[in-house]
């Protein structure tokens, strides 16, 4: 589709314009959808959490309530955005967007399907690194800019935890790439191809624990929402937004929590690959094999369950202590990576097979 | 210290988060309790204070005959009441008007009432959206207690007994 995109183009635009508009399309396609999903993860927060709560969440506005997001967002969009009196203008408006950039470039070297990524980075995961770390710049500068103590002793919690839980995720993906042997998210997936066996899940179950975990002390999900933690700091650090300003953090906050759907899906349980692959009797049926062969719906399928997994811990579990998200962080997690990678990493150098 | 490795065990797994875990996705599938307000409503009490009434008798006399005890035990001071002498010798109201916004329904002025003139109705949709509508007058009062009349008397009658 795309070689026909760039015909029709190249037949009366120049050749850097036309690669312009090709990578343009690309992200609108990546963005749009992005966007729908962000949308509808809200409404599935709060369906979810109102079953698990015995009520029935929102049902009024269309069908079984379907229209909600789109309600909720056109009255943010018609909302005034308020700075405050004293705060820094110019850095309480770029905060929002510091903290929504990082949370959707990452997503340009998000392999959907094979083949189908914006930008195959050979150095994909460092990449997404950097740029998940990137995201605290905008909540950081939201916090001091408002001119508000609990906006900025919610920054600073979140600073410290991102910061602490950074390193846990680090190691839990340095063991993914010791059992891969690329940084290439691409090809990580492939290295799992084969059957559902060769999942990483399976050798790497603690380190894919550990990394799914500190995905959620990341994004500042419930049970790690210390930085939002009503009870004691109103909101955290977007106390003092309003509008669209506020809910473009929203928006980084639900692409991060799909990021970290994704990644933990692509590094662990196989990206776009079909957990019934080897099984040719399935996979090699006409019309059925489409459903079970690989493809870009069994990575928007692992990636819808963490985002399940999110809801169900905030509709389970009591927010942490913040000292208690420290020790978990630093004297818990980060040794366990610690041990899984030496184990790993021996096992390598043995040459046990089963553990790569 | 010694080292326990049951309780490194029990940590480890994560066997109590996984239990939470189950209590919350067993109720997921639990029946909803949710009330969907407009179309379905909770039964209500014979006892329900809600909106003020004030009632006549039967031949269309109305039943308060200005004693001011209701205006004497409102504890928000919401009633007010003014009087004058029929021609007939009779004492009425002139006005009595009840102050919606200090009313905390306590329901002091119908236990006060020795005539069952003011009651309180099982009416709670009920709004104002101009200043002043918060005070219902006599005439406000008495369209109320005609409207529901039929209902108000059933409920008075049900709970009779229990007082």
């Amino acid at each position: 589709m795309m070689e026909i995109l760039a015909n029709f183009f190249g037949a009366f635009l120049p050749v850097w314009m036309v690669t312009l508009l090709l990578i343009l399309i690309k992200v609108v396609a990546i963005v749009l959808p992005l966007i729908l999903l962000v949308a509808y993860a809200t409404y599935a927060e709060r369906k979810i959490i109102g079953f698990m709560q015995v009520r029935v969440g929102p049902n009024r506005v269309g069908f079984k309530g379907l229209l909600q997001p789109f309600a909720d967002m056109f009255k943010l969009i018609f909302k005034e955005i308020v700075v405050p009196a004293k705060s820094n203008r110019f850095l309480f408006l770029i905060a929002p967007l510091l903290a929504m950039g990082p949370a959707f470039a990452a997503w340009a070297v998000i392999p959907f399907s094979d083949g189908m990524v914006l930008a195959d980075v050979n150095a994909g995961l460092l990449f997404l690194l950097a740029l998940t770390s990137l995201g605290i710049y905008g909540v950081i500068i939201a916090g001091w800019a408002s001119n508000s103590k609990y906006a900025q002793l919610s920054a600073m919690r979140l600073g410290a935890q991102m910061v602490s839980y950074e390193i846990a995720m680090g190691f839990a993906l340095v063991g993914v790439l010791m059992a891969s042997g690329s940084l290439n998210l691409g090809d990580i997936v492939r290295a799992q191809s084969g059957s559902v066996f060769s999942w990483f899940v399976w050798p790497l179950f603690g380190l894919f624990v550990v990394y799914f975990i500190s995905g959620v002390a990341e994004t500042n999900r419930a049970p790690f929402d210390v930085a939002e933690g009503e009870s004691e700091i109103v909101a955290g650090f977007h106390v003092e937004y309003s509008g669209m300003a506020f809910s473009i953090f929203f928006l980084a906050e639900y692409a991060n929590m799909w990021l970290i759907a994704a990644l933990t899906s692509l590094l662990f349980l196989g990206g776009w690959l079909s957990p019934f692959q080897g099984l040719t009797f399935l996979t090699d049926t006409p019309v059925i094999g489409l459903f079970f062969g690989d493809g870009i719906h069994w990575l928007l399928l692992k990636a819808s369950f963490f985002m399940l997994l999110f809801f169900w811990f905030r509709a389970t579990f009591p927010r942490y202590r913040y000292d208690q998200i420290m020790r978990l962080g630093w004297k818990i997690l980060i040794p366990v990576t610690l041990v899984w990678i030496f184990a790993e990493g021996l096992a390598i150098a043995l040459g046990w097979k089963p553990w790569l | 210290m010694s080292f326990n490795w049951k309780h490194y065990f029990k940590t480890f797994s994560l066997q109590e988060l996984l239990q939470g875990m189950g209590v919350t996705g067993k109720y997921f599938f639990e029946r909803k309790i949710t009330i969907q307000y407009p179309e379905e409503k909770t039964p209500i009490s014979n006892r329900f204070r809600g909106h003020h009434a004030l009632r006549r008798y039967p031949n269309g006399e109305e039943r308060c005959i200005a004693c001011k005890l209701c205006e004497a035990v409102c504890p928000a001071l919401a009633i007010t009441i003014d009087l004058e002498e029929r021609p007939d010798g009779t004492r009425r109201t002139t006005r009595y008007d009840i102050d919606m916004f200090k009313c905390i329904y306590c329901g002091f002025c119908e236990e006060a009432c020795p005539v069952d003139a003011i009651v309180e109705t099982n009416i709670f949709e009920y709004h104002f959206e101009n200043r002043g509508e918060n005070i219902q007058t006599k005439e406000k009062l008495l369209a109320i207690g005609d409207k529901h009349e039929a209902e108000i008397a059933q409920m008075k009658a049900a709970d009779a007994a229990y007082r």
